[in-house]
């Protein structure tokens, strides 16, 4: 995934259609935002200069799906193989019905992508009506995390399969990637060097968040202002 | 009214004084467990834990008495399996039967708190059933529960010298076929508990991550593995001490010689002294070599709440200064400054846990991120205290009706 941060506008558009795709529960009061489940998360940065030269970014966060070589910083720490990489397509996945919620990813993550489910699930009427039923709901006591919105590579794959085509060559389009308004988001595969975002993860504006850690996130960002280059990596 | 379960020779007590404890210990339990019960039933939101604090008071409490309890494996092998070599070690048989007791309540109580912690406890038993042989988590999950099966069977015998249970034959022989086993169980301990103690060390030190927790290491174990290792070998046995100073100040009689103090001494104060050199070099690597790799500095780790002086009161003034006390003949001699050392021992220990859990994740790893405090809630103190209350119970039971301490009867002759 590649997001180009001089076109996001901050409106949140990604982050509110995944909360509806991914069937994501929310509480009545959601004042404490250290407890709010967001898959896509969106961060305000600042230069930290006055104006006139004040400037500040929008930088919308999903899970990065760390490609760091064996494991990603969260699948190599849970206990009971509820998270593993699916080596074939990258991405990171978790199966809830395993998660024993020791929480040992969510310490593991630097992105803080992960988040744990301190509730049971609710949604005010009438919006149960509306869950996806592609999507499992997530009971109390488990993590989850963003997957790519995984269910819609599943239904590339079986439209490719039923039409007679390869399903290990389908393209599809995470659900905040088609609702960002400005085409900010672009999806694909990293591994093709002839996909969009192959040649947009090359960019000179392109940069990863915390690379100094080594963990070969898969998401990009597009910015042409170095000291967003240097807030999202210590430098 | 009790008195015929009570060791021979030995005096306790009058049952009203012991009954009126136990009340006031199982009060303590019933309100931890009340709380456990709440967390259990309306789930982990009653906790000050949050998804930034995915970790919090349970795993710090359970590291720390981990490695105070490590008194009784290593105890365990220096009288079973280095004793036979180095003869001065066999003084540890005085003090052995409380290490062991120390160590079963320590584990079982942590165990217990476990149970707490995780988000769905039913499932608990996955760590068996779908093992990740990368995570240390599950080396913690398998070396825990077998350990603390070998601490029951070596508690076990010891219940089985009270008076009664003695008189019964069957019980007697089974309880004397354990104790000649023992030294396979204690080296069984052993090994299990050196693996677990390492694996909670690794637990931290593998999340690469996180600046302040990762550690390299020596093939996939991190230093943190033998940190572990070294600071719970080197506070259990003065941990064990302070206990049996404890029940001398409560019960006011002599129960161990003061040689058995010295030598613990000696042995802690050898210990203590190697792992906070290692410490000390492990800490300038990280933050003068690793830090600046990931573009942080030292002062990047420390603020307050979780300031400098953590690290300080940890190295200097709860690692170095005692490491130094415990090794001065002349001051191992002065009761003060003995305990005095073995209780900084412990609370440097105890602070290192913290350090390596909350504030390991205190800090904020993305630059926009905001530093955060983690504030416990009563329903994570009060588990937390009722195992300490379950752990003085079983040591009050243990003590009134189990010969514990062989010499008692003739220090205290009267």
């Amino acid at each position: 995934m590649v997001i180009d941060l001089d076109k996001c506008t901050g409106c949140m558009a990604c982050s509110v259609a995944c909360q509806a795709e991914n069937n994501i529960s929310f509480r009545v009061d959601e004042t404490d935002k250290l407890r709010s489940i967001t898959w896509m998360e969106i961060y305000k940065l600042e230069n930290g200069k006055d104006y006139p030269e004040y400037q500040f970014t929008y930088l919308p966060r999903p899970c990065m799906h760390c490609d760091s070589p064996h494991h990603s910083p969260c699948t190599f720490v849970c206990p009971v193989n509820a998270t593993t990489r699916d080596e074939n397509n990258g991405i990171v996945t978790h199966i809830v019905p395993r998660c024993i919620g020791c929480r040992y990813c969510i310490v593991a993550c630097p992105y803080h992508a992960r988040d744990f489910n301190w509730w049971d699930p609710t949604w005010p009427k009438p919006m149960e009506q509306m869950l996806s039923p592609e999507v499992s709901t997530r009971m109390r006591g488990v993590v989850e995390k963003c997957t790519f919105c995984h269910q819609r590579l599943l239904k590339a794959r079986t439209r490719a399969y039923h039409e007679g085509q390869d399903p290990n060559t389908v393209t599809y389009n995470p659900a905040c990637a088609d609702a960002c308004p400005t085409k900010a988001i672009t999806f694909g595969n990293l591994m093709d060097g002839q996909s969009d975002v192959a040649k947009l993860a090359k960019d000179p504006r392109a940069f990863r968040i915390l690379a100094k850690l080594k963990t070969e996130p898969k998401v990009y960002y597009l910015s042409r202002y170095q000291w967003v280059h240097k807030l999202s990596d210590n430098a | 009214m009790d008195q015929a379960l009570i060791p021979e020779g030995l005096k306790r007590c009058p049952l009203p004084v012991f009954g009126l404890w136990v009340l006031v210990l199982l009060a303590i339990i019933g309100w931890g467990v009340y709380a456990g019960a709440v967390v259990l039933l309306q789930a982990l939101n009653v906790t000050g834990l949050n998804d930034y604090f995915g970790f919090g008071f349970y795993i710090t409490i359970d590291l720390a008495i981990i490695a105070l309890g490590a008194g009784a494996f290593f105890s365990g092998f220096l009288y079973y399996a280095l004793s036979r070599y180095f003869p001065a070690l066999k003084e540890l048989h005085k003090i052995i039967n409380l290490a062991v007791i120390v160590g079963f309540v320590c584990y079982t109580g942590a165990l217990a708190v476990l149970l707490l912690e995780i988000g769905q406890p039913l499932r608990g038993w996955f760590g068996y059933w779908h093992p990740n042989v990368h995570s240390m988590l599950t080396e913690v999950i398998f070396c825990i529960s077998c350990y603390a099966i070998v601490l029951i069977i070596e508690y076990v015998p010891i219940v089985f010298e009270n008076r009664k249970l003695d008189a019964i034959k069957s019980v007697h022989i089974f309880g004397h076929t354990l104790h000649e086993l023992m030294a396979i169980f204690a080296l069984t301990g052993t090994f299990l508990s050196f693996f677990h103690q390492g694996s909670l060390g690794g637990v931290a030190g593998v999340l690469f991550a996180r600046p302040f927790a990762y550690r390299t290491g020596f093939f996939v174990w991190p230093w943190t593995f033998f940190l572990f290792i070294l600071s719970a070998i080197a506070s259990g046995p003065a941990f064990t001490a302070l206990v049996c100073r404890a029940m001398e100040a409560v019960t006011r009689k002599k129960l161990v010689d003061r040689s058995v103090y010295e030598l613990l001494a000696r042995i802690v104060g050898g210990l203590l002294l190697f792992y906070i050199i290692l410490k000390i070099i492990d800490t300038l690597y990280w933050g003068l070599v690793m830090a600046p790799e990931f573009g942080l500095s030292l002062a990047d780790f420390y603020k307050a709440p979780y300031g400098m002086w953590l690290l300080i009161t940890e190295i200097l003034i709860c690692g170095v200064l005692p490491a130094i006390v415990l090794n001065i003949p002349q001051a191992r001699k002065s009761d003060a400054i003995l305990f005095g050392a073995f209780f900084l021992t412990c609370t440097g220990i105890v602070i290192n846990r913290f350090v390596m859990t909350i504030q390991a994740i205190a800090v904020p790893v993305m630059p926009f991120d905001r530093w955060q405090v983690y504030v416990p809630t009563v329903y994570e103190w009060a588990p937390g205290i009722a195992m300490l209350a379950y752990c003085v119970l079983v040591i009050s039971l243990s003590y009134r009706y189990l010969p514990l301490f062989p010499r008692e009867k003739q220090l205290n002759a009267t």
